[in-house]
């Protein structure tokens, strides 16, 4: 097995990025993506073959962001068992964080006129901004904030979870109920948060007009650069030693923690960093479909995601990325063409995946059968030697 | 709400001893109205038919003030003859005859009006309009009219119209109508009833009794009863007498008497909400026992669980539109055809789901969840595209529709005291099935080792298909019951799922007891803390605590100990 990590003993990272290959693909269209779409976008006249418009560019940045939650999705359950049926909560505290921000952009551009409250605060006779909208007003703190909320969120349920072994579907079925809890506290008017209507008619970020094409292609390349960030940094966890403890866990949980593991920080730290990563895709989110509401925190939302990681291929990150791409293009495809049969379909595919694809569609491929962060050389080597076997 | 809405509808005011709500006994004193034109008179008749007519007469007047002055003398005496008179007036039917200058209560038919005798009732002939002038009502007219109606049911033949009228009193607590109450107390011999006259007769001596002994004598008459509005009675008079001051013994009887009603009232609304808290708990019991079984006994997570509910609750639709033909829509039996058609429809559907999709897939349960997550997709998009988006009627039979109702302001509703009477049964069936059958017996093998079953020559797979459709079928069943509390659209499997996944996991897993306890639990904990928290905010609070819960003990309250736990 030929270790390119022994090659680049100086830069290990160059080394297991290397070795990956569908990381690299990744990777590579990610970067190509983020300098051609906003040239096709912004440089090329309408007229052009290759235009781009806006819409465009917004629905593939909605779908990065899907992306980015669905590899944060796999990072705990393709590599440690965890298999959370409540990101979509975490996605949407970190949408509400960016919300809040965008909220308090608008001043006094509201219906209401008024430079501090939000409209919907205005409607409901508010007279001061409650005390958590504090600091949201400077896009920094808003930015911290939606990775801290979902991160500090996922830390507390994660310490109680792990500590007292919840595990397998009861996490499932908890981690469900808190995110039926959470949308039932933000369907409340009293909660401060717009209640069913949630935080919508986003004027601008950062001074930039949401409507513009080019803080639309920025927020594009944003994506861009944050999926292809994350996934570096979640394939970092996974190659390195304690990813293999991570491994071990999702495998046999009680064996490695008789051999003297704290299964339960492990399983802690990698459920936290997961939820920061579904934080920051909701606040990339939010500013590209300009709207976020409750109906985010809805359960049956969270299993979807799942499912998008199951599609693509559970365990091996890229293939979560391709999952949430292929489902969201099917998803905007039959909801536009026939809507009927989109339940259908979805339904279809969570039991075809289950049954058929137990790999998913990356598993499908030959080139990437051998997943879980063998390198595609080495599993090609394998299949070699097994055909000269045999 | 819609069969809450319906009982309301439904409820005749003769059923019942005390309609309470407000629009009910104004609608039904009307519908009395109608029907005392046609009562003969019995009671003690004040008037003589002369006297009568004489006094009638005088209503032929122009001013406004002597005509109120005779209606108010007509109504002083309580005779039950003088209502229709009174409301023809009210409507505009009451006539002068021109020929005789006799006054008659016309009704128009086709274009001649029937004249109606006031005293006998019967009818004297017919004329055109011309022959007849109008007996002409205004504004002012119409309230006297009103009011001496309202006096008149009092003494009414009717049972029912003179409760309505005491209810009435009671809420108006008008001083003036104490003579009339006291007269009306006198002729009164319905045991029931007089002991309401009683008290309204103590209510307004409360507030206008003249001596210490008289406002004493009407606390300790209130002070015996239990009701929300002698509680607004009694502290609405502490409140007056701490502000104009009064003896301070009668001061003291009133804060004591308010204080033994409040603390009656408390206890009845502590059994409320224990009543309330069951009813939630049977719901969440129907909805969950199914559960029980598939998740508890077999260990598979069934996301389409909420979905074999729902196809039950549309079996009842479908089985009450087949049988609409043949019988009228408040039979009991089309609900009683629905049980078994249900648990076969829904336990099918469970049996080809088992042997399709979640054999494939035993020892996976994280798989199972994500194919029966799409199994629930397709059912609900298969139920809307075959029925519809919308809510379906799904009638209640007329054993279910209507309330028990205590005057302390408790109400238990038939539905849902059948519901958890319903649900206690399906439990006790499905223990006696488990305990008792062969198939039980196998099932438990299975459940608790597999291959020791399998080598004494259970076949499990076929255990485990049946077992599945048990438990799908019993949630069909509770798709039955479910219908006629919840709306009978696609989304209703959607609002149940996870109330019963949490009832399921509090309770302990394999464990039918737990189950019944969980549900319980958690209904009574949800209601008590409605009050102070409010709907949602109760429900948010109980999830939060089961989530905690389940830190610690992640087995639930009941869990099954030995190696089946790990299995």
């Amino acid at each position: 097995m030929t270790d390119y990590s022994q090659k680049y003993k100086m830069t290990p990272v160059v080394g297991w990025l290397l070795q990956d290959r569908g990381g690299m693909i990744l990777l590579a269209i990610l970067i190509a993506a983020s300098i051609l779409i906003p040239i096709c976008s912004l440089l090329l006249p309408q007229s052009s073959a290759f235009h781009v418009p806006t819409w465009m560019v917004s629905l593939l940045g909605k779908y990065l962001c899907y992306a980015l939650l669905a590899l944060s999705v796999d990072l705990i359950w393709g590599f440690c068992g965890i298999l959370s049926l409540g990101h979509g909560a975490f996605f949407a505290l970190g949408g509400y964080a960016m919300g809040m921000y965008l909220m308090r952009q608008i001043g006094d551009r509201g219906v209401y006129g008024n430079p501090d409250l939000p409209d919907f605060m205005v409607f409901l006779n508010w007279t001061e901004l409650p005390w958590y909208w504090y600091g949201f007003d400077m896009f920094w703190f808003a930015i911290v904030m939606a990775m801290f909320v979902p991160g500090l969120l996922a830390f507390v349920f994660g310490f109680l979870a792990f500590r007292s072994r919840v595990t397998g579907v009861y996490l499932s079925i908890i981690t469900q109920a808190m995110t039926y809890a959470l949308l039932l506290a933000f369907f409340r008017n009293d909660m401060g948060f717009g209640g069913n209507n949630g935080l919508t008619d986003f004027k601008d970020l950062l001074g930039y007009s949401l409507q513009s094409d080019g803080t639309r292609a920025g927020l594009f390349v944003a994506s861009c650069v944050f999926l292809g960030l994350c996934y570096i940094v979640a394939r970092g966890i996974t190659q390195s030693r304690l990813g293999k403890v991570l491994i071990a866990i999702r495998d046999a949980e009680s064996r490695v923690r008789f051999t003297g593991y704290r299964v339960e920080y492990y399983k802690l730290f990698v459920f936290t960093v997961s939820a920061v990563m579904a934080g920051i895709a909701g606040a990339l989110y939010v500013p590209q479909v300009g709207i976020i509401n409750p109906g985010e925190f809805a359960p049956a939302l969270s299993i979807e995601i799942v499912i998008w990681v199951a599609v693509g291929g559970r365990g091996t990150l890229y293939g979560a990325v391709l999952g949430a791409f292929i489902v969201n293009y099917a998803k905007t495809f039959f909801t536009g063409v026939m809507p009927d049969f989109w339940l259908f379909f979805l339904g279809g595919l969570f039991i075809a995946v289950t049954l058929f694809l137990p790999k998913g569609v990356i598993g499908a491929v030959p080139a990437f059968g051998s997943a879980n962060g063998q390198s595609f050389l080495s599993g090609v080597r394998k299949r070699l030697n097994a055909g000269g076997k045999a | 709400m819609r069969n809450e809405l319906f009982s309301v509808l439904r409820r005749s005011p003769f059923s019942l001893k005390k309609v309470r709500g407000g629009f009910v006994r104004l609608g039904g004193a009307m519908a009395c109205l109608m029907l005392v034109a046609f009562v003969l008179p019995n009671a003690a008749q004040a008037f003589s038919d002369e006297e009568l007519r004489n006094i009638a007469e005088r209503l032929d007047t122009k001013s406004s003030t002597q005509k109120i002055t005779v209606i108010e003398e007509m109504a002083a005496d309580g005779d039950p003859r003088v209502a229709p008179i009174l409301k023809a007036m009210l409507e505009g039917d009451l006539f002068v005859r021109d020929s005789d200058e006799h006054v008659v209560i016309g009704r128009k038919k086709g274009k001649v009006y029937t004249h109606i005798d006031i005293v006998s009732g019967e009818e004297v002939g017919e004329s055109s309009s011309k022959e007849l002038s109008k007996i002409k009502v205004n504004n002012r007219l119409r309230g006297a009219l009103r009011d001496a109606l309202a006096t008149l049911n009092l003494f009414s033949p009717d049972l029912n119209i003179r409760t309505n009228a005491v209810e009435q009193i009671m809420d108006a607590r008008d001083p003036t109508m104490l003579p009339l109450l006291l007269r009306a107390i006198e002729r009164e011999d319905d045991e029931t009833l007089l002991a309401r006259m009683e008290l309204a007769r103590a209510t307004m001596a409360l507030a206008a009794g003249e001596n210490p002994a008289e406002r004493l004598a009407a606390i300790d008459v209130l002070s015996s009863e239990t009701t929300p509005q002698i509680r607004a009675v009694l502290s609405q008079f502490v409140a007056s007498a701490e502000a104009e001051g009064i003896e301070p013994e009668v001061l003291a009887a009133a804060k004591d008497a308010l204080n033994d009603v409040e603390g009656r009232l408390s206890t009845w609304q502590t059994v409320g909400d224990v009543y309330r808290g069951i009813s939630l708990g049977s719901v969440l019991l129907l909805a969950a026992v199914g559960l029980a079984i598939t998740f508890g006994v077999m260990g598979v997570i069934n996301m389409a669980h909420g979905e074999m509910i729902m196809i039950g609750a549309y079996t009842t639709f479908v089985v009450q539109q087949i049988l609409s033909s043949v019988l009228p829509s408040g039979s009991p039996w089309s609900l009683i055809i629905a049980v078994p058609a249900a648990f076969l429809v829904a336990g099918m559907i469970g049996v080809v789901i088992e042997r399709c999709v979640i054999r494939f897939l035993y020892g996976r349960p994280l798989e199972t969840l994500l194919a029966t997550w799409g199994v629930s997709l397709v059912l609900q998009q298969a139920t809307r595209t075959i029925f519809g988006a919308t809510n379906q009627q799904v009638t209640a039979p007329d054993f279910m529709s209507g309330a028990i109702e205590f005057s302390t302001g408790l109400v238990l509703t038939y539905n849902r005291l059948w519901i958890i009477l319903f649900s206690l049964i399906v439990v006790a069936g499905i223990a006696c099935v488990l305990r008792y059958t062969a198939f039980g017996l196998q099932m438990r093998a299975v459940t608790q080792n597999r291959r020791m079953a399998g080598s004494v020559g259970i076949r499990t797979g076929y255990v485990d298909a049946l077992t599945f459709g048990l438990g799908s079928g019993i949630a069909g069943i509770a798709g039955v019951a479910l219908s006629q509390i919840s709306n009978v659209s696609p989304n209703l499997g959607q609002t149940y799922i996870i109330d019963s996944f949490m009832v399921v996991v509090f309770g302990g897993v394999g464990n039918l007891w737990g189950t019944v306890l969980g549900a319980f639990s958690l209904g009574i904990v949800n209601k008590f803390l409605e009050p102070f928290a409010g709907a949602v905010l109760a429900k948010i609070f109980v999830l939060i605590a089961l989530i905690l819960f389940i830190q610690k003990r992640p087995k639930g309250l009941f869990a099954l100990k030995g190696r089946a736990v790990e299995a």
